[in-house]
């Protein structure tokens, strides 16, 4: 399964490099997104205030789009069928395309984070370091794990395009939640306290074990006819 | 059980409709089979039956003596099944490609070069991206990974779709090649004209079920 995995991810991987509709078309969206909401506020104390529910906003609009792409080059030849013809173990297969999608979801986390410290004005702490960088490692498994799971849900469907939102958003509220208040604890956000982060962190990982044990037992069955 | 493929009144069901009626089928190991059939006859379903993806609802199948009523996961790994699409990743080179298709069933670098070779990928088109391609150059890299993948029973749904002259003849000799090097394939085609002068036998498929065509063996 972990040898399938790899070898999905780099295949991934590869292909998006390659490819670059991350870096040419999802970083750019994410980001005009960030300075959209610095319009649409239009009151730096405010922005400040609520830069890093934005900051999750952004990557949850931009985890669409990468997942749209992640199955969009599973389909666009018959891949998936292919896949499930040669018999490739599928808890491979959802592990590694997660595992790919964490990796560019990782790049696009740093990315809006950076464009929150020069837009919004948000500081960074160093004693919030810790809370921060688990978080994020947390907050992101589990959005790469959802979106690879319902991803593949929607994969086989018609209208997939408008089905994914309407399946994922609800799916990552806790996410949304739990890393947004997570990140003001580790940022200070409103006087938030970074010991008031890890519970935040504690759900985002409850969240994370439950997808990476239901995803890889469900993910076979969805896949299939 | 010896034969590549056995089928005893085998019945398969999308949904409500039976895509499948009682099919019976024998085939040996180095045959190449042509499945004859007007649209919605069943060949495809025929061919995906036979690949494990799609169920046995009534009657006895057993494809490489895995028996699809129970085992269907297992014959899959040694199957190579090609439909209308090719599986290719189009961002990736033909040798990537089909290195990664030799992967999934842990294919040896040396096996993926063999392949490579065995299908005229080796040397001009290796570093070509798959979307850059013909459509026969994409039909070979596809037929390169099911090489890469051992395959040992080839079913392939109308392999001439979208190919010149000069790839069919290509593909063709291909398909003799690897016949001839122990392969088994099953050929749904309407190019009947090339199809049949390929094919060791030729059966016909009607309403789900398989006809032996007159002249020719059961």
């Amino acid at each position: 399964m972990l040898r399938i995995a790899r070898l999905l991810a780099a295949k991934d991987l590869r292909v998006e490099a390659r490819s670059r509709v991350v870096t040419n078309q999802v970083l750019p969206f994410a980001a005009i997104v960030m300075v959209m909401f610095a319009f649409a506020l239009n009151s730096d104390a405010v922005v400040t205030r609520v830069a890093p529910g934005l900051v999750w906003l952004a990557t949850l609009f931009s985890l669409l789009v990468l997942v749209q792409r992640s199955f969009a080059i599973e389909s666009a030849d018959g891949a998936t069928e292919a896949l499930r013809a040669a018999g490739v173990d599928p808890a491979g297969i959802y592990l590694g395309k997660a595992m790919a999608l964490a990796v560019q979801l990782a790049v696009l986390e740093i990315v809006l984070l950076g464009s929150a410290v020069v837009l919004y004005r948000t500081e960074l702490r160093l004693g919030g370091v810790a809370l921060l960088v688990a978080t994020y490692v947390a907050a992101t498994c589990g959005l790469a794990l959802v979106g690879t799971l319902y991803g593949g849900l929607a994969g086989g469907v018609r209208g997939r395009e408008t089905l994914l939102p309407l399946l994922l958003l609800p799916v990552v509220a806790p996410v949304l939640i739990g890393a947004t208040r997570a990140t003001e604890a580790a940022l200070g956000t409103g006087g938030a306290k970074v010991a008031d982060g890890w519970p935040w962190v504690g759900l985002l990982a409850v969240f994370v074990a439950l997808f990476g044990v239901g995803g890889t037992l469900a993910f076979g069955p969805l896949i299939e006819e | 059980m010896d034969h590549v493929v056995h089928l005893t009144n085998a019945v398969a069901v999308l949904g409500q409709f039976p895509v499948l009626a009682g099919a019976d089928l024998t085939v040996d190991r180095g045959e190449i089979v042509l499945l004859q059939g007007p649209n919605g006859a069943g060949k495809t379903s025929l061919l995906r039956l036979c690949a494990g993806l799609l169920p046995v609802a009534r009657g006895h199948a057993f494809v490489l003596g895995y028996d699809l009523s129970t085992d269907r996961d297992a014959v899959r790994r040694r199957v190579g099944l090609l439909g209308h699409a090719n599986g290719l990743y189009a961002d990736l080179t033909v040798t990537e490609n089909v290195r990664f298709w030799g992967a999934t069933a842990g294919a040896s670098n040396a096996e993926v070069d063999t392949a490579l070779a065995r299908m005229g990928l080796a040397d001009r088109l290796a570093n070509v991206l798959a979307n850059r391609l013909s459509a026969g150059q994409k039909r070979r890299t596809a037929l390169a990974c099911l090489i890469a993948r051992r395959a040992e029973l080839w079913l392939l749904d109308e392999p001439h779709a979208g190919l010149d002259a000069d790839g069919r003849a290509e593909l063709d000799a291909t398909l003799r090649a690897a016949a001839g090097a122990g392969a088994t394939i099953i050929v749904a085609s309407h190019e009947q004209e090339c199809a049949v002068n390929l094919a060791t036998r030729v059966v016909g498929v009607v309403a789900g079920q398989v006809r032996v065509l007159p002249g020719e063996a059961p």
